[in-house]
């Protein structure tokens, strides 16, 4: 059955199974492979996209929930060429190793700062739960207050 | 082209298009001798390569490791930009094919515990050589990457600056020794002449390649010592970085497989007719200890295995669980060692570690397509050579008949080794099945949870004694699980030592863990140390650094270490601090952990100090990652981590029951590296082995509650009521 889906601002027509997770439909129907398979069971956040702007794991979310909502994946997080602040920030303290995680990650602090521009520690806590089997949390966690002091100084906020 | 000679290990020659292409190895071959031929040998000139120079001034650094996050590739890089006086900001690395001209004698070297290997066109060490290729090695693991391999690099480098210099000689009209290498410009000050590396190249290429070329004086370092950043990280924050799994072909099919759930198990039988009803399957193919359903996409097979009730055997080890595997290691372990007769005071405790999976992020994957006597697979692998004899096996081929694609791998931690491909093996007998249409298999989370190489489960029997002014005697142990030289070694002058390895075997398949064995002997003896002091009545971090006189790099970061935590400063009710020290793979790491226990027993750890000797540091920023992700990857283990067996099997299958920390459980860790000269030890495992006793002797300050048995969550810590 064909689903219409809005990816990265595109119009995606796909035919697969409903019951299909958005996570192979991107991976292996689309070819956006930048959004990781970790688990499968919403407990790592590899998968992790933006659903109209929300964080969301995608390994357990049927394509057909994702019918008509915008999907955001790492691939279209800054229009093409450029860098999102987040993107930015992780180059600057060197956050990734192996790397694997990182889109998920990426994907999960951009939508936290979207709605939280300085996030306490507590905050962070509450809303990045992927896993980093690499341990990149230490830098992870100082990319997003260098990201929100930058804010802070540029007076966009705060 | 410049002859590859037995001796020199450095080559030379043109690239077509005006550059220039060195390549030096750790080995003797001449081309050809080996059957070397490699995939790009037309643009490469024909030569295995490590550094090539191209008319932009570009210079190029084949890197003969995979890059696993650790910035080994970055690390290498920097050695031979160093010693070539490249500007670092016109150098690009590439990843070397896996070809056995890259097989890296330095590791095995490295791993037998050898000091640095001799000037390489001094020494020749056919015999490390031909174990290298016995082993058909090329491997990336035990921290190695940058300290054996790098002196490869830097011969490399110093050689193309020594050949850049003389074609500049030669062109100046000046004696080399008059000109200066720097930022990729050779330069003659007195006549103000100079020329860049790429117009050199040329030139450089007909020069003899020098067999000892001489290496710079450390304190003239420019690159290295610097933080870089490193090459692999932008394509890493854009989702552009291609992985295993990512790899794709025209046509290909996707697999799922499920594996006996017992190590050792047979398929028994297994009726294929529900799952070939469903949309998209193509194949079910049985494998002796699998089945895989091969279909159109990855979720259709996946939804079509799940269809399936394959029937396997338990290999006659459906008795053994947890509990008779540490039953067995405690009747093994026997008697506590003997103390001596004049002892005051003898201090004895069991200690038990359980099994750990490496759980890297990415799932295993392999691609592969046979297609009559020849394969093609594509791996993250950290060790492409030896994956390549795993498929050539698994098809009854022999390794050339095998081209290996190594990809970038998401996570290693030791998962990835020499004999660990089982994911290879079973993804081209897949393939096979199907050839010629290529297969991509990936595993599940489950199945990787419940097939892995294990961390060995350990268990050990200390005893120590001490005199009446609580100076130690003795210390001794009985271990079952494995054990070794590095990871027995205590620092500490105590003039009875003694370690006895007790067996008792098990059909857990075990692997390299993330600092092998020193995971576990490190949590032993620095948590038995510790409980010596305690017996003492002297402070954890003075008895330690009283006993290590003879030990000055070890005294030196355990003070460091102690210093940048403030030591012995007031802290509330139940937090504590606890400390604790380990070399391994050539690195000595002191750690304090400070730990809040609350008074239901939960195990904040606050932060993490870690005081590092690892040598020379070679990109300092890349180094620290390396040590705070091995305080987390440990930290994982020592809080919450365990592989139960029951029924024969791995119970745990996901990361819902095989649980890992994460962001609210991080502490802050704070790595400080001190200044050596010594040779470069490791970096990605040494973080590990110091953190589960840091965590539990301040656990133990901070509630008088010793835990002897991981993971900490096991143990009640709840305040006395
Ligand atoms: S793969 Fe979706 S949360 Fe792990
Ligand atoms: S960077 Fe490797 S798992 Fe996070």
């Amino acid at each position: 059955m064909p689903i219409a889906l809005t990816v990265n601002g595109e119009t995606r027509t796909v035919d697969v199974e409903p019951d299909t997770p958005l996570l192979w439909v991107l991976r292996d129907t689309l070819g956006l492979t930048g959004t990781k398979f970790g688990c499968g069971i919403a407990a790592c956040g590899a998968c992790t996209v933006h659903l109209d702007s929300r964080a969301v794991r995608t390994c357990t979310l049927p394509v057909s929930a994702a019918e008509g909502m915008s999907i955001t994946t790492i691939e279209g997080l800054a229009p093409d060429g450029a860098l999102h602040a987040v993107q930015h920030a992780w180059i600057d303290q060197q956050v990734p190793q192996c790397g694997y995680c990182q889109s998920g990650m990426i994907m999960a602090v951009s939508a936290l700062l979207a709605q939280r521009p300085d996030p306490n520690d507590a905050q962070i806590d509450a809303a990045v739960t992927n896993i980093c089997r690499c341990g990149t949390f230490v830098r992870v966690r100082r990319a997003i207050h260098a990201i929100a002091d930058g804010g802070k100084q540029e007076g966009r906020h705060g | 082209m410049g002859k590859w000679t037995r001796r020199a290990f450095i080559g030379a020659g043109s690239l077509v298009g005006g550059g220039f292409v060195l390549g030096v190895a750790g080995v003797a071959f001449a081309p050809g001798r080996h059957g070397v031929v490699s995939a790009d040998a037309a643009d490469k000139g024909g030569l295995t390569t490590w550094i090539t120079v191209t008319p932009d001034d570009f210079v190029t650094i084949l890197v003969p490791h995979c890059e696993m996050g650790q910035g080994s590739q970055t690390g290498l890089a920097m050695m031979a930009a160093e010693e070539m006086e490249a500007d670092w900001d016109r150098v690009r690395i590439e990843e070397a094919p896996a070809l056995d001209a890259y097989a890296n004698a330095y590791m095995l070297r490295a791993f037998t515990g050898d000091a640095m290997p001799a000037p390489l066109g001094r020494a020749i060490d056919y015999g490390a050589y031909r174990l290298a290729r016995w082993f058909g090695t090329q491997a990336t693991g035990g921290s190695l990457a940058v300290r054996g391999t790098g002196y490869g690099m830097r011969v490399a480098g110093a050689a193309a600056r020594e050949m850049l210099l003389a074609a500049a000689a030669e062109r100046f009209g000046v004696p080399a020794h008059e000109c200066a290498a720097a930022r990729s410009r050779i330069t003659h000050a007195w006549s103000r002449q100079s020329a860049g590396f790429g117009g050199l190249a040329k030139a450089a290429a007909a020069i003899p390649a020098p067999a000892d070329p001489p290496l710079k004086d450390p304190d003239t370092f420019v690159i290295r010592r610097t933080s870089k950043p490193r090459f692999d990280i932008p394509p890493k924050v854009d989702g552009s970085v291609r992985y295993g799994i990512d790899f794709t072909l025209p046509g290909m099919l996707h697999a799922a497989v499920d594996i006996a759930p017992v190590e050792g198990g047979r398929l028994v039988s297994v009726d294929p007719a529900p799952a070939k009803a469903m949309p998209g399957v193509q194949e079910v193919v049985e494998l002796e200890n699998a089945v895989a359903v091969v279909a159109d996409s990855y979720w259709r097979a996946r939804k079509a295995l799940a269809a399936l009730r394959p029937a396997y055997d338990d290999a006659g080890h459906g008795g053994v669980s947890s509990a008779t595997i540490f039953a067995a290691f405690d009747e093994a372990l026997g008697d506590a060692p003997e103390m001596p007769a004049e002892a005051a005071k003898v201090v004895t405790a069991d200690y038990r570690v359980p099994f750990l999976a490496h759980a890297t992020m990415e799932p295993m994957a392999c691609t592969a397509r046979v297609e009559g006597d020849r394969a093609e697979v594509w791996a993250g692998t950290q060790d492409p050579l030896n994956a390549r004899s795993i498929a050539a096996g698994a098809l009854d081929f022999d390794a050339d008949q095998v081209q290996l694609t190594n990809l970038m791998l998401g996570g290693g931690y030791g998962r990835r080794l020499p004999f660990c491909f089982d994911y290879v093996d079973l993804g081209v007998r897949i393939a096979k099945a199907m050839s010629p249409a290529p297969v991509k298999l990936v595993w599940s989370r489950e199945n990787d949870i419940q097939h892995d190489y294990y961390r060995p489960a350990a268990m050990c029997r200390y005893a120590g004694a001490l005199d009446p002014d609580g100076r130690p005697l003795a210390v001794a142990a009985h271990y079952a699980g494995g054990g070794d030289g590095e990871s027995l070694f205590m620092p500490y002058s105590i003039p009875d030592q003694r370690f006895d390895g007790r067996r008792a075997p098990h059909h857990v398949r075990e692997g390299a863990w993330r600092s092998v064995l020193n995971s576990q002997h490190g949590f032993f003896k620095e948590s038995f140390i510790d409980e010596m002091a305690h017996a003492a009545g002297r402070d954890p971090y003075r008895f330690r650094r009283n006993l290590m006189g003879g030990h000055p790099r070890f005294r030196a970061a355990l003070d460091r270490a102690a210093e940048m935590a403030h030591w012995g400063s007031p802290l509330p009710e139940r937090e504590g601090r606890g400390i604790a020290v380990a070399e391994s793979f050539g690195s000595i790491v002191a750690q304090v952990a400070h730990v809040a226990v609350s008074p239901e027993g939960r195990v904040r750890v606050r932060n993490v100090h870690a005081a590092v000797d690892c040598g020379d540091v070679v990109n300092p920023d890349s180094a620290a990652a390396q040590i705070e992700g091995g305080v987390i990857f440990g930290l994982s283990a020592a809080m919450v981590g365990e592989i139960s067996i029951a029924g024969g099997r791995v119970v745990e299958s996901n990361f819902n029951d095989h649980r890992m920390i994460r962001m609210a459980d991080a502490p802050d860790v704070r790595v400080e590296f001190i200044r050596s000269d010594h040779r470069p030890g490791g970096l990605g495992e040494p973080g590990v082995p110091p953190v589960a006793p840091a965590v539990t002797n301040a656990v133990f300050a901070a509630t008088g509650i010793r835990v002897r048995d991981l993971p900490i969550e096991k143990q009640d810590l709840s305040a006395p009521i």
